[in-house]
């Protein structure tokens, strides 16, 4: 029953395979679920699901699948209580059976009868995995679907119902394709602080105390290893204004959280125009300019560079010597793409952070500079990968 | 993931006695101190039921720790405890080898150096394996520590036997702990390692719930001045501009502190009393009399 759920939920990118398939049977064996649709809900999500940020795919997943199950039975579960309260104004329209079983009982004690009979299927359905009643003889074979789906009928009714929860879409917040956050950017930013920790520990150098011990005739000398530290050095280049203006949240976003990220060894944060001319600034107001050359000498290529800017510009602005709309007086007049080039030639590891829509990547300028640095999307994935490539060792 | 071979060679790969375990085993429903709901209630007995570690998520102060002594509690187990730190490797969770003691006694004669086991010092998770009793182990910020920790736990975590190198001791759980571990979601977890974890994320509780939370922590008091800080509480983790929003902890801490200076009535327009026990930044306070000035400024 719960296997097309697994692949409706693989469908939407949530990572369960076996493992979580053999887990879910087997909590359901042993009964986690307690029989019910809403127990089944938080078992399956809890096992399913390993991370805050496909709670929501779970809970559309879930409805698609399940949503009418539930509703079904309901219908069925009031179709009948309806009957018997109607049943002793309709008597003539009963059947024999029906009149005689009516005759007995008052319509409570079939009602309580109902439930005995049900509680008991319930019963039954425990020793097996089935998690829901599909199959179920009628205590009173007047319909005979009466007691179908009927397992919620003795089960009890505990808050909001799984239906609803999931309807509510409560972890739609948590989705991972939406806006991103300071904080989302400072943990995916994270990333180059991780592999730059790698055994971070002040620990014994045993072999250079050995070594030492030795030399002091046997008198012990530790030698002890300094911690390992950060070793990141970062540029971070942003375009600024012009077409860049819708994105200047976003970007102020990522700026505070590359300055707040204290696992750099160092941050260097430059603005520039369109397109990377001559010079860069170290103010959005484009004051206190700096020679691209001088920052290639001062910088050596270890350091990450990364680029954020929409890369949308006029063709000549980037492919043509003395593109720049800011007067260049003193160096050569070399063309934006040239510059893009030198920069990305100089340092290992580069990449190019890009607000726009991937969709818009292709046939204008966007091109160009994909063809020059390895471009991402601004979106938290995206920066994710951006980040995984910067580590890369090279 | 390639299996190793178990220590003795000839031992059976662990399984579930799931008939067992679906009958003897005591479900977890909360405390008297810790409420708890539905989905937390499946997410501890799947994992109770499974014996996979749970792991739980959440913002901090929504009592992710708490949920260890919680369960402790609950199901009258030990609980010991693994505070992770950046410095944490998994080796130090198992044992340490304390080699710079056994040095510096080598140099005297009155303790006896030959035996390695004397300078083995079982790690938290070590002495959960080696206890006599079932126990709960809680491995407590597990982001903190270096990207590889989680993976380099796997095996262990897994099988709950290893083996101390030095003297070829074999450490395996005679009865399996309950791991717990907490996450504050600062760092991605490796899927290998998330795959084998039952997950539970704590929401922020609804007005309702925590209306019970802060009754199960200030029984006596009274419901003006809960309705008062409730309602305090809510619109300052409305404002936009928060860094840190104040979580469940802080307004326990926040009516504690009220109660106990005697104050009966807020008033958030005016000078709020003890605002430091919810805002714990400087810029958050800066952002939250900003919010407010602007917000009367629009009214009148």
């Amino acid at each position: 029953m719960f296997l097309p759920f697994l692949y409706e939920l693989r469908a939407r990118e949530v990572p369960v395979g076996a493992t979580e398939a053999v887990a879910l049977a087997q909590a359901l064996e042993a009964g986690l679920h307690e029989q019910s649709l809403d127990g089944f809900y938080f078992v399956a999500r809890s096992i399913l699901i390993h991370s805050e940020r496909h709670l929501d795919d779970f809970d559309q997943a879930f409805l698609k699948v399940f949503r009418g199950v539930e509703v079904e039975g309901k219908k069925l579960e009031d179709e009948l209580f309806e009957w018997l309260k109607d049943a002793r104004e309709n008597l003539p329209e009963l059947t024999d059976e029906e009149r005689a079983l009516l005759e007995e009982l008052d319509p409570e004690e079939l009602e309580r009868m109902f439930q005995e009979r049900l509680e008991e299927q319930k019963k039954k359905h425990e020793g097996g995995n089935k998690w829901i009643g599909t199959e179920g003889t009628s205590p009173f074979g007047h319909s005979g679907r009466a007691a179908r789906q009927g397992i919620r009928v003795g089960g009890k009714g505990k808050g909001r119902s799984a239906i609803k929860t999931a309807d509510a879409r409560l972890y739609a917040g948590y989705r991972q394709d939406l806006t991103l956050d300071v904080r989302q950017m400072q943990l995916a930013l994270r990333k180059l602080r991780s592999f730059t920790r790698i055994g971070a520990d002040e620990e014994l150098d045993l072999e250079e105390t050995i070594e030492a011990t030795a030399k002091n005739a046997g008198e012990l000398e530790v030698v002890v290893r300094p911690p390992r530290r950060p070793n990141t050095r970062v540029i971070l280049m942003m375009d600024v204004g012009g077409s860049m203006d819708p994105f200047a949240h976003l970007c102020s976003r990522l700026f505070s959280a590359t300055k707040k990220s204290t696992h750099f060894k160092e941050l260097r944060t430059y603005y520039f125009h369109n397109c990377v001319y001559g010079r860069v600034y170290e103010t959005e107001r484009f004051t206190d300019p700096i020679r691209v050359q001088d920052l290639l000498h001062e910088c050596g290529p270890h350091y990450k560079l990364i680029m954020v800017g929409d890369a949308l510009m006029a063709p000549y602005e980037l492919l043509s010597p003395g593109g720049s709309i800011h007067w260049e007086s003193d160096g050569e007049r070399a063309e934006g793409i040239v510059w893009l080039m030198r920069l990305q030639k100089h340092f290992r590891r580069s990449v190019w952070l890009n607000p726009e829509p991937q969709k818009y990547w292709l046939g204008n300028t966007i091109e160009n500079i994909a063809s020059v640095f390895d471009m991402y999307p601004l979106t938290l994935d995206g920066l994710g990968e951006a980040m995984t490539h910067l580590m890369k060792s090279k | 993931m390639v299996e190793r071979a178990s220590p003795t060679g000839t031992e059976p790969p662990f399984t579930l006695d799931l008939a067992a375990m679906a009958t003897n085993f005591v479900r977890f429903t909360g405390t008297d101190t810790y409420l708890s709901n539905e989905s937390l209630e499946a997410a501890v007995n799947c994992a109770l039921v499974l014996q996979r570690p749970l792991l739980v998520r959440g913002e901090p102060g929504t009592g992710k720790t708490l949920l260890a002594e919680a369960v402790a509690e609950a199901l009258q187990m030990p609980l010991i405890r693994w505070n992770v730190k950046s410095t944490t490797r998994a080796q130090d969770g198992l044992y340490v080898y304390d080699t710079v003691q056994r040095l510096y006694d080598s140099r005297f004669q009155d303790k006896d150096v030959s035996d390695i086991e004397n300078y083995i010092e079982l790690g938290p998770m070590g002495k959960a394996f080696d206890a006599d009793e079932r126990s709960v182990l809680l491995i407590d910020e597990i982001d903190k520590a270096d990207i590889e920790f989680p993976n380099d736990l796997l095996n262990e975590l897994d099988r709950m036997r290893f083996v101390i190198d030095e003297t070829q001791r074999e450490v395996s759980a005679k009865e399996r702990p309950f791991v717990l571990i907490t996450s504050n979601a600062e760092k991605e977890l490796p899927d290998a390692f998330l795959r084998r974890c039952v997950f539970h994320f704590i929401d922020f509780p609804t007005p309702e719930l925590m209306e019970q939370i802060v009754h199960v922590h200030h029984p006596e008091l009274e419901a003006s001045l809960l309705k008062q800080a409730m309602e305090t509480f809510y619109e300052i983790r409305s404002m936009k501009r928060l860094r840190k929003r104040p979580s469940t902890s802080e307004l326990i801490d926040w009516i504690a502190v009220l109660k106990a200076s005697g104050v009966s009535d807020i008033d958030l327009d005016n000078n709020l009393p003890f605002l430091g026990a919810l805002l714990k930044k400087e810029q958050d306070l800066v952002a939250f009399a900003d919010q407010l000035s602007g917000g009367r400024r629009w009214r009148s």
